[in-house]
């Protein structure tokens, strides 16, 4: 036996707490702008830093960038010019390899996730262990590499070094996959299944290509991503002087050698430092940027 | 799961191949995190040894005698980590209310880009601009100010160097931002539109809305939100170990010098020469494993129990 809402509010004004305690209209309204003008400043504090970092590095990194940048060998400790070369070379080859190595492995784990395993145990287990991995930290792969491969054949080397990229790569391109794949109508397989395909053509002929631009997006940007890593290179790759002639041996990449060069006290060095994050944050942020164009054009 | 078609499908010899290339995948997988546990654990087993559960309360670092312990790096990590969180919370949470509720659509979409390539920007690039730009401003402007109206307390205490805890969590929580709020953004999108339209209705602000309807109802996945930017800062390295000094020292000031685990590794690895030494390092290794591993699982137990997809950027 309640009494209309309206007759409560009246009698029990001033007796009882009314469930929210009333306050002004003035004071309401400012309150209401506070939150206005600290969303507002905390969007703008965000994209103040991005700009900020963008701009610093656009700035140091823009007159290291010469012809010798891209074409020589470092110069000995102290001594001036040189570029870093060998370290581009170095890093575009760890890259490619972790790409060929984790890419399939990642596919194949995201097909099972897709195609075979929906609704297994195993199948909840694995997508578990790959969102586990997923947030790993990147230090902890190139340690893992490390007492894998480091250990065992007793020198760093580029192959161990790419191969800690691959760990990277694997749980991000399982994952995309398992996403895009999961996007392609039922009914498709259905059609292909019916006109007696067998799964893999299913797979590889429809489901992919139904995916594929949306594949492709996730791929790329997971290999941009690796590209700028550099814990899990420093116990595995190290850093090198010389050309990647042999992966059998520590391989030059750009990460790692800005780790070293920004510690270093020559300021030549320091200057190719900035050059090679410039390098890398404009090649990381065109991928990220063109591949987000692209999704976008496609949606719309 | 769609059957393998009728009469004779399943022995087909291609289509079996295929199956069990995909199936061996994902038990790699499952392999590759279980060989993480096995591999650091077997090559931190000369530490173990050596220091036993001492090696968790040690506060002493020291290669010359050979003794390790690592307090001082769990503890780095702890409070550069609370750093982060205390201050990119905050700014996620009203970033993500930026972008949700107040901003137009147009607008509001190229915030969200602009936040999100917070992500794609390398850890290393951090850690320049952190050691080269951002420490010195520190230094130079925003210390002494801390100084000036916090210096009594201890966590304000000893020379503005720039480089140290603070600087370090601030730069955490840049990296952290783009990921929380992500996660807070998708949540409070989440929330049914006739529920707040209903408090509209009854004439309230928006702060009312968002304070009574829409925070309350998405409590949960806001929590999810903040276990993931946790998992993300407290393994992160290159940036880091630019600017948090990397000294063994326990410190209360948050202005001193401190050290993480992932920056001693990243710093020390490569000198480690004693195998004493390598092992301690991959023991370190070890505990920041398990404390990730045991966030990732508490997140992920958390979000798929909300029957959500964790955020994910990029």
């Amino acid at each position: 036996m309640s009494p209309p809402a309206g007759e409560a509010v009246a009698t029990a004004r001033g007796r009882s707490e009314p469930p929210f305690p009333l306050r002004s209209r003035k004071r309401r309204r400012v309150e209401n702008l506070a939150l206005e003008v600290a969303s507002t400043a905390a969007a703008l504090l965000a994209l103040f830093f991005l700009f900020w970092i963008l701009a610093v590095v656009v700035k140091r990194g823009i007159s290291a960038l010469d012809w010798t940048f891209f074409t020589s060998r470092p110069a000995p400790p102290g001594a001036e010019g040189g570029g870093l070369a060998n370290a581009i070379l170095g890093t575009v080859a760890m890259t490619l390899m972790a790409a060929l190595i984790g890419t399939p492995l990642g596919v194949l784990t995201g097909v099972y996730l897709s195609e075979f395993g929906k609704g297994t145990r195993f199948a909840s287990l694995v997508r578990f262990t790959v969102n586990v991995m997923l947030g790993i930290p990147s230090i902890l792969a190139g340690l893992f590499v490390y007492t894998l491969l480091v250990v065992t054949t007793g020198h760093f080397s580029g192959w161990a070094g790419g191969v800690s990229l691959a760990v990277l790569i694997l749980p991000n391109v399982a994952r995309t996959t398992e996403d895009m794949l999961g996007l392609v109508p039922d009914t498709l397989r259905e059609s292909s299944l019916a006109l007696g395909a067998p799964r893999w053509k299913t797979t590889a002929g429809i489901v992919f290509r139904a995916a594929r631009s949306g594949l492709a997006t996730g791929i790329l940007l997971a290999v941009a991503r690796i590209s700028g890593e550099t814990a899990p290179l420093l116990f595995t790759a190290l850093n090198s002087p010389y050309w990647p002639r042999d992966l059998g041996r520590p391989t030059a990449n750009l990460t790692v050698t800005i780790f070293n060069y920004a510690m270093s006290p020559y300021s030549d060095w320091q200057r190719l430092a900035w050059g090679a994050s410039l390098l890398i944050t404009v090649s990381v942020l065109v991928v990220t940027l063109l591949t987000r164009w692209r999704v976008r054009e496609e949606e719309s | 799961m769609i059957p393998t078609p009728g009469l004779g499908g399943s022995t087909r010899w291609p289509d079996a191949v295929f199956r069990a290339a995909a199936v061996t995948c994902a038990a790699l997988v499952c392999l590759l995190m279980l060989g993480f546990f096995v591999e650091l654990t077997r090559n931190s087993m000369p530490s173990i040894r050596e220091f036993g559960f001492g090696f968790l309360t040690s506060a002493t670092w020291n290669p010359v005698t050979g003794n390790f312990g690592a307090l001082s790096s769990i503890y780095g990590t702890l409070v550069s980590t609370a750093i982060a969180l205390l201050l990119a919370v905050p700014l996620s949470l009203a970033t993500a209310l930026f972008l949700v509720k107040l901003a137009p659509p147009g607008l509001a979409r190229w915030v969200r880009q602009g936040v999100e390539l917070l992500a794609a920007i390398p850890s290393i690039i951090y850690g320049m601009w952190g050691l080269f730009v951002f420490a010195p401003y520190m230094a130079e402007h925003v210390q002494p100010a801390l100084k000036d109206v916090l210096g009594f307390t201890p966590l304000f205490g000893g020379p503005a160097m720039g480089i140290g805890m603070l600087t370090a969590g601030i730069i955490l929580a840049l990296m952290v931002l783009p990921f929380t709020t992500a996660v807070m953004r998708d949540v409070f999108r989440m929330t049914p539109e006739v529920l707040e339209e209903a408090a509209y209705g009854m004439g309230s602000t928006t702060w009312e809305v968002v304070r009574r309807v829409t925070i309350p109802h998405s409590i949960r996945g806001l929590a999810g939100g903040v276990f993931l930017g946790l998992g993300r800062a407290i393994g992160e390295t290159m940036a880091v170990t630019f600017v948090i000094g990397n000294d063994h020292q326990l410190s209360a000031s948050l202005l001193a010098a401190g050290n993480s685990i992932a920056s001693t590794l990243a710093n020390e690895f490569t000198e480690a020469s004693e195998p004493l030494y390598r092992s301690s390092l991959i023991e370190l290794g070890l505990v920041l494993l398990v404390i990730t591993f045991l966030i990732q699982v508490a997140a992920h137990l958390w979000l798929q129990r909300l029957g959500r997809s964790s955020g994910r950027t990029a």
